[in-house]
């Protein structure tokens, strides 16, 4: 049996630039701006690095294919740089890689740095990709909020819920958000919305509106870790720690075979049931102070608050209208506006939400901060439901 | 005796009405409404779709097909093999592709009875997606549809007593190469030196040989293209008046190739055994095939064979986008329409039966259904690397899972809808659904495949197709959609 990554891996920096529409930034002033805020909280130089993992999804679209794009930006004494992409979860894979290299010994410290620079691409809402030669010959041609649509009617039809009430909680989850990423300065949108907007918003997907879709966005997050004893070594204190890396990926069993409902993501009850292994944690609703997920629409929140074990089988509806999951709620979700209002620069998105309970670990969220962050999740999404990365992550302090 | 073994048409579900046309071009007036193509139909999957309806309940082996057309999508690729990958009918078999005359579907009928014998069936499929300017009469009268027959040597539904061919170089129209649309000369030269001089000559002789006296005919299915063509050609003859078999001209429009063929298919569905059925197809010169109905028409006759395709139907009220469908206007399709739909031959190649004819795997190991048909069992209780038999998927029935109605992907006239379909039987898919109004799907729904274009590849003139989930019902008379 493994023994897990828990706690052998400290984060002593992160940085992330301003998230948004960046018409003024190139990919290499995004990987700067976050780099500079991440090494300086660091307090290291960069030949401290010993290796790095970049992640970007799409980006080769501007900035090019391969390690080159972060080498090259920040002039890396040509260390070893591996590209990572794994959808919409690739900032999660980097951290994974920059983390392991660290447990296994193989270097002292790394950086995991992802960017996503989208609003090159002249599309609002995430540019057509290539799905590969034969799968474009019979897959249906689905967008990402039309494929997360699909959770909604199998979930309202599973559970009896009134088409309404559904639209009602979604409603929640966006107008939540938007008044969490109201606080935050870096995030792409920091407007207050009402239920009112969101329900009567244009349809994107059935019945997914505008309001129920995450941002598109340019930005760049980044992390440096390294082991503990190090970590104390260059007189850091209160360490935040990684508790558990997991991901799970789908095998093609959830659309080829017969026993999913499409109603939840069945990735996510994997990765995360083995993530509470990792991190020892057995009352996730208790135990978890914070979480940051994959909220790319509104429907995908919801779900995932079942499929994390935070709410009942057919309960979080009621548990979003509830509450729950605000800031002032039981469990916080996406203190810091989520993919929802942060914004998603697709391969920077995990390193993200990584950030943001760093900050809340230790005590530097600001006007966001929530009293007692205890332990941080995030769930890194990356495809469809039908079909997907799923990444989940727990961090917290240093032998908690 | 050689017979016709088995009939199918397909009409599709969209009709546009000719007020509508007119009304679009600031026009008064228009009976009736025509059948019309929606965006991802044309010839080749309108065959498809009879030729599934002639063989559904047919109990015959096709040794050939023969596909005519004069709007196939490929001038350089055989649609007739196409069309037999669709149907599934394995490798084994003769094809043709026929075209060039209106008469292309009975001059192909003709030819099938001439070569009737051992070695199968012969399926003639006619199918065609009607080319037309806007504001042209021929807008305004034709239609698009497909009609499918099978002719053998054994029993039938009706026997063929004789067939007769003349061949005429007669310029009503013409389409020169890489032209789109027909030129057209005179209607009444058309009628007076064409229709009432070349066909009733060809009818009588055809009827001599038949040993039918022209009053014993009861249907007569006459080419309607040209008004008071068919009555003309009926009282020259000496049939009787009321034999003149329906036109389908108010709900239908002329489809062409397919049009004697498709009027057959509703002569049949209420002929009695016995009645003869003169059987005629017109363009540089005619042919004239004398059927009598069989003894077997009573037990076998199906209303799937025409009133069943005519029933699925829903209202094209909007001219607007017919004409954007059949790019007769250029329309703002946004920049999501831009990607390359370049496809590889080698790959096509290698899943033909996959990707033409739904042909997915079941598990030799555990039993499991699936698609596509892939090298390691999907079954995660299973998990074999058994090579997996061939497993059809075309004909089986599906449910769906979870659906929604897409206005961001690129789809020619959103919103795309799609979902996870369940087969009865087991597999499943994330399909592309066609043919759906709003309110027609929800989970549970019960769906059926269709061969459909799955992507225009307009930068090279080609074409993909694949199968989509359409509803089961496929409730007549729904307000649009596609």
């Amino acid at each position: 049996m493994a023994s897990g990554i828990k706690d052998k891996v400290a984060i002593i920096g992160m940085g992330c630039s301003k998230f948004g529409e960046r018409w003024e930034a190139d990919v290499e002033d995004l990987i700067v701006e976050a780099y500079q805020e991440c090494i300086a909280d660091a307090g290291i130089g960069m030949e401290d690095i010993g290796a790095a993992w970049l992640s970007t999804a799409i980006e080769e679209i501007h900035g090019g294919k391969g390690a080159l794009p972060l080498s090259f930006a920040l002039r890396l004494p040509n260390i070893p740089v591996t590209r990572v992409e794994n959808f919409c979860a690739s900032g999660s894979e980097a951290l994974r890689g920059a983390t392991y290299a660290v447990a296994s010994g193989a270097c002292d410290i790394a950086l995991a740095l992802g960017v996503e620079k989208l609003k090159d691409t002249g599309y609002g809402g995430l540019p057509q990709r290539s799905r590969g030669m034969l799968n474009q010959m019979w897959w249906a041609n689905y967008s990402a909020p039309g494929a997360f649509a699909q959770l909604a009617s199998a979930y309202r039809r599973k559970h009896g819920i009134a088409a309404d009430d559904l639209k009602r909680a979604m409603a929640h989850v966006s107008v939540k958000s938007h008044q969490n990423g109201s606080k935050n300065p870096k995030a792409h949108l920091q407007n207050i919305i009402t239920e009112e907007k969101v329900l009567n918003a244009p349809m994107v997907a059935e019945p997914l509106g505008l309001f129920d879709c995450c941002g598109v966005s340019d930005g760049a997050a980044c992390a440096i870790v390294t082991t503990p004893e190090i970590a104390k070594s260059l007189g850091k204190t209160d360490l935040v720690t990684v508790k558990a890396l997991q991901i799970a990926v789908s095998n093609g069993s959830e659309s080829g075979f017969s026993d999913w409902d499409g109603s939840h993501v069945m990735t996510a009850r994997l990765a995360s049931r083995r993530a509470y292994e990792e991190a020892g944690v057995r009352e996730p609703r208790k135990e978890i102070g914070l979480t940051e997920v994959h909220d790319c629409f509104s429907i995908t929140e919801l779900v995932t608050m079942e499929d994390l074990g935070l709410s009942g089988e057919g309960e979080a509806w009621r548990d979003v209208l509830d509450g729950v999951f605000d800031a002032d709620g039981a469990v916080p979700c996406q203190i810091d506006g989520g993919l929802k209002c942060f914004g998603h620069p697709i391969g920077a998105s995990g390193l993200r939400m990584i950030y943001e309970l760093y900050l809340q670990l230790h005590g530097r969220a600001g006007a966001r901060q929530v009293a007692d962050p205890r332990l941080g999740l995030t769930h890194n999404l990356g495809g469809a439901p039908h079909q997907n990365v799923c990444s989940v992550s727990i961090i917290g302090h240093h032998g908690v | 005796m050689t017979a016709l073994t088995a009939i199918g048409t397909y009409v599709p579900r969209l009709r546009l009405a000719r007020k509508a046309i007119l009304e679009g071009q600031g026009k008064r007036g228009g009976k009736g409404e025509r059948a019309v193509c929606g965006w991802d139909e044309d010839a080749l999957t309108m065959a498809v779709e009879a030729a599934r309806g002639c063989l559904r309940e047919a109990d015959v082996t096709v040794g050939g097909i023969t596909l005519a057309s004069t709007t196939m999508p490929f001038e350089e690729r055989q649609n007739a093999t196409i069309l037999a990958s669709a149907l599934n009918l394995g490798e084994d078999i003769r094809t043709l592709d026929t075209g060039g005359t209106q008469r292309a579907g009975t001059s192909a009928l003709i030819e099938a009875v001439a070569a009737a014998g051992p070695g199968g069936d012969r399926l003639v499929v006619a199918s065609d997606k009607r080319e037309s300017k806007p504001g042209s009469p021929q807008e305004l009268s034709f239609g698009d549809g497909a009609a499918a027959v099978c002719v053998g040597p054994g029993d039938g539904i009706a026997e063929v007593l004789a067939t007769r061919s003349k061949s005429v170089d007669f310029i009503d129209h013409y389409r020169g190469q890489g032209r789109r649309f027909d030129y057209y000369w005179e209607e009444r030269w058309i009628r007076d030196e064409g229709y009432l001089k070349l066909v009733p000559g060809v009818v009588t002789a055809a009827l001599e040989e038949a040993g039918v006296a022209p009053g014993d005919v009861a249907h007569a299915v006459l080419p309607q293209a040209v008004p008071k063509a068919a009555q003309g050609i009926c009282k020259a003859v000496g049939l009787p008046p009321e034999a003149l078999a329906d036109s389908l001209q108010d709900r239908v429009g002329e489809t062409g190739t397919a049009h004697p063929l498709m009027m057959l298919a509703a002569v049949l569905e209420k002929a009695e055994p016995g009645q003869v059925i003169v059987l005629v197809g017109f363009g540089q010169g005619c042919d004239v095939i004398v059927l009598r109905a069989t003894e077997l028409l009573a037990d076998w006759r199906s209303s799937d064979w025409f009133s069943g395709p005519l029933a699925r139907r829903a209202e094209e009220a909007s001219y607007y986008l017919y004409m954007a469908r059949n790019e007769l206007i250029e329309r703002d399709e946004g920049m999501r329409a831009e990607v390359d739909y370049q496809s590889a031959m080698t790959q096509i190649y290698r899943r033909r039966d996959m990707l033409l004819g739904l042909v997915g795997g079941r598990c030799t190991e555990c039993g499991t259904p699936q698609f596509p048909r892939a090298r390691v069992c999907v079954n995660p209780a299973c998990g074999s690397f058994a090579e997996q038999e061939a497993y059809p998927f075309a004909d089986r029935t599906a449910k769906v899972v979870s659906w929604s109605a897409d206005h961001l992907t690129y789809t020619p006239e959103p919103p795309a809808r799609y979902g996870l379909i369940q087969f009865e039987g087991g597999g499943r898919m994330f399909a592309n659904f066609t043919d759906v109004a709003g309110p027609e799907v929800d989970v549970g729904s019960d769906m059926r495949m269709v061969f459909r274009i799955k992507e225009f590849d307009r930068k090279r003139g080609f074409r993909r197709y694949f199968w989509k989930a359409t509803p089961v019902a496929g409730r007549a008379d729904d307000k649009g959609g596609a």
